[in-house]
């Protein structure tokens, strides 16, 4: 009924203060396909990306903190979930 | 650092940490709020509505000075489905007591403002740390280690949100689990002040709230809100996370196809889009509190699951308040008694029990169970939707109103109809 959604164009309006090189989420490797799959659902950021050939991709910049993937997937297919450090991460300038 | 013991630590400057921090210093407590959002309520997002009761305790008339959106004197339920929809609307002006009446706020400047009510009653803020882990002594909390520096205090309020890892840490909250609660999505969406009136039929500072069931949710549990601000209206979806497994669409995609949806197109139309934002909201009720105290520590808001979906309404923040105000009355007793612990502070637990919190917690108890029936969210409003579409129908020779709606309510199946209403009625 209406077009793909592109979450990074959603993304692209909030404020975020990125910690490089400091993910506070890591996939595991080769994450089972039906737990990704969740995340590509749930993930209000569309952070959990799987490609036309299959490869998924994940992306901690844009995270919107709201731990729906520490909740669905942290004991399957995340190694590590953490807010990120004092300063850095989404900024909400409305919330 | 360490050699000064304050009394009491908050993790978390959201509206439980900040009540509770201003209701600790006023009464003369050294007390230190901890936040790891540059600013109190930077971390922070809500659908969008506050009901005032709770706060009118504690700051009378506080939206006189406060930065609240609108006060609410609409609301409005909509079933849709994929694209029509049945809505019921009721209209009054703004209630006498303010206590009775409910704002649309956004967090970020509101929890800023509470905050500052902390800090003038004497609180020390501290935002853009992030408290790492608590320091424990023979089982007691006696702080917390931030920014690798040790802080003591006599007491820790844990006010940091649905996600309480701190509360994990200590085994006193569980693990928040997908039956348990949903995911929001909102975004605020940017109108003139004229538009939000003439749309919503609104005057000065009166505004909507709009709850919507169905189609939003993809025919899960969950549902869709819009509720008016000065020039924006916040439109959003909660999706229960315990259904991720079946849908075919992804939760951002809902959003998108919620905002396209023949109602919800023309009332957002010409506006853009500011900030787009996401957040867990604890749905278990009862079924999902933490154990609420322990040597030195006490949870409040959201990280002890202190949320109320009831279908036609949902709270949170009300009820955030009132927990931090009880966890910083029975902390300011515990200082009193010098004695800070489980025992001496489960009289928060008593405070929130003797209040509306935990009565409205038990009271809608059997709710979450029955909101998750997929037939609230797919045959219910087909069923009105088509009941509406063929009363107001014209083409040729009418037929009895009884022979119009019968089918429909066939299609849900009497034995559902039956079975769903008496189980309503009994979880309210």
């Amino acid at each position: 009924m209406s077009d793909a959604v592109n979450v990074d164009v959603k993304l692209g309006v909030n404020k975020f203060f990125v910690d490089e090189g400091n993910p506070h989420i890591e996939l595991v490797e080769n994450p089972d396909p039906k737990e990704f799959a969740k995340l590509e659902a749930a993930c209000p950021a569309g952070l959990y990306k799987k490609d036309e050939s299959g490869n998924i991709h994940f992306d901690y910049a844009g995270c919107l903190e709201c731990g729906t993937c520490r909740i669905l997937c942290g004991n399957t297919i995340l190694r590590k979930w953490e807010y990120p450090n004092g300063t850095f991460g989404v900024e909400y300038r409305y919330g | 650092m360490s050699e000064d013991k304050f009394d009491a630590i908050v993790v978390g400057a959201g509206l439980a940490g900040c009540t509770a921090a201003y209701l600790l210093a006023q009464a003369g407590l050294e007390t230190l709020v901890i936040e790891r959002g540059n600013f109190p309520g930077a971390k922070n997002m809500t659908g969008g509505r506050l009901y005032a009761h709770s706060l009118e305790k504690i700051f009378p008339n506080f939206a006189e000075e406060a930065p609240v959106e609108r006060c609410i004197v609409h609301e409005k339920i909509s079933f849709i489905d994929e694209t029509r929809s049945t809505t019921l609307d009721y209209a009054s002006p703004e209630a006498g007591d303010p206590a009775n009446r409910s704002y649309s706020v956004m967090r970020s400047s509101f929890d800023q403002w509470l905050a500052e009510k902390a800090e003038d009653a004497g609180a020390s803020i501290v935002p853009g740390i992030r408290v790492d882990d608590l320091i424990v002594r023979d089982g007691k909390v006696c702080g917390v280690i931030a920014a690798g520096e040790e802080m003591e205090a006599d007491v820790v309020i844990l006010a940091d949100g649905v996600n309480s890892i701190l509360g994990e840490k200590l085994g006193l909250v569980p693990k928040v689990s997908p039956h348990h609660c949903a995911v929001g999505v909102k975004e605020i969406i940017q109108l003139s002040e004229q538009q939000i009136n003439d749309r919503f039929g609104c005057s000065g500072n009166g505004g909507a709230a709009w709850l919507f069931a169905g189609m939003p949710s993809a025919g899960y549990m969950g549902g869709g809100f819009l509720y008016t601000n000065k020039e924006s209206v916040s439109l959003g979806l909660v999706f229960g996370l315990h259904n991720v497994a079946e849908v075919r669409k992804s939760v951002p995609q809902m959003l998108e196809d919620f905002k396209n949806h023949p109602t919800v197109k023309p009332l957002i139309e010409g506006g853009s889009s500011v900030e787009y934002s996401g957040h867990v909201v604890p749905e278990g009720g009862l079924a999902m509190l933490p154990k609420m105290v322990a040597d030195g520590v006490l949870i409040a808001g959201d990280a002890a699951g202190l949320c109320l979906n009831v279908g036609y309404t949902v709270r949170g923040m009300d009820l955030a308040i009132a927990s931090g105000e009880a966890a910083a009355n029975a902390v300011i007793a515990a200082k009193e008694k010098g004695d800070f612990s489980e025992g001496s502070l489960s009289s928060y637990k008593s405070a929130l029990e003797n209040s509306f919190v935990m009565k409205d917690m038990e009271l809608y108890r059997n709710l979450p169970g029955f909101l998750d029936n997929t037939r609230m969210y797919n045959e219910y409003p087909e069923m009105v939707t088509g009941i509406m579409n063929d009363l107001f129908t014209i083409n040729g020779a009418s037929a009895p109103l009884r022979k119009k709606v019968m089918p429909h309510l066939k299609k849900v199946g009497f034995m559902n109809l039956i079975k769903d209403g008496f189980k309503g009625v009994k979880s309210i």
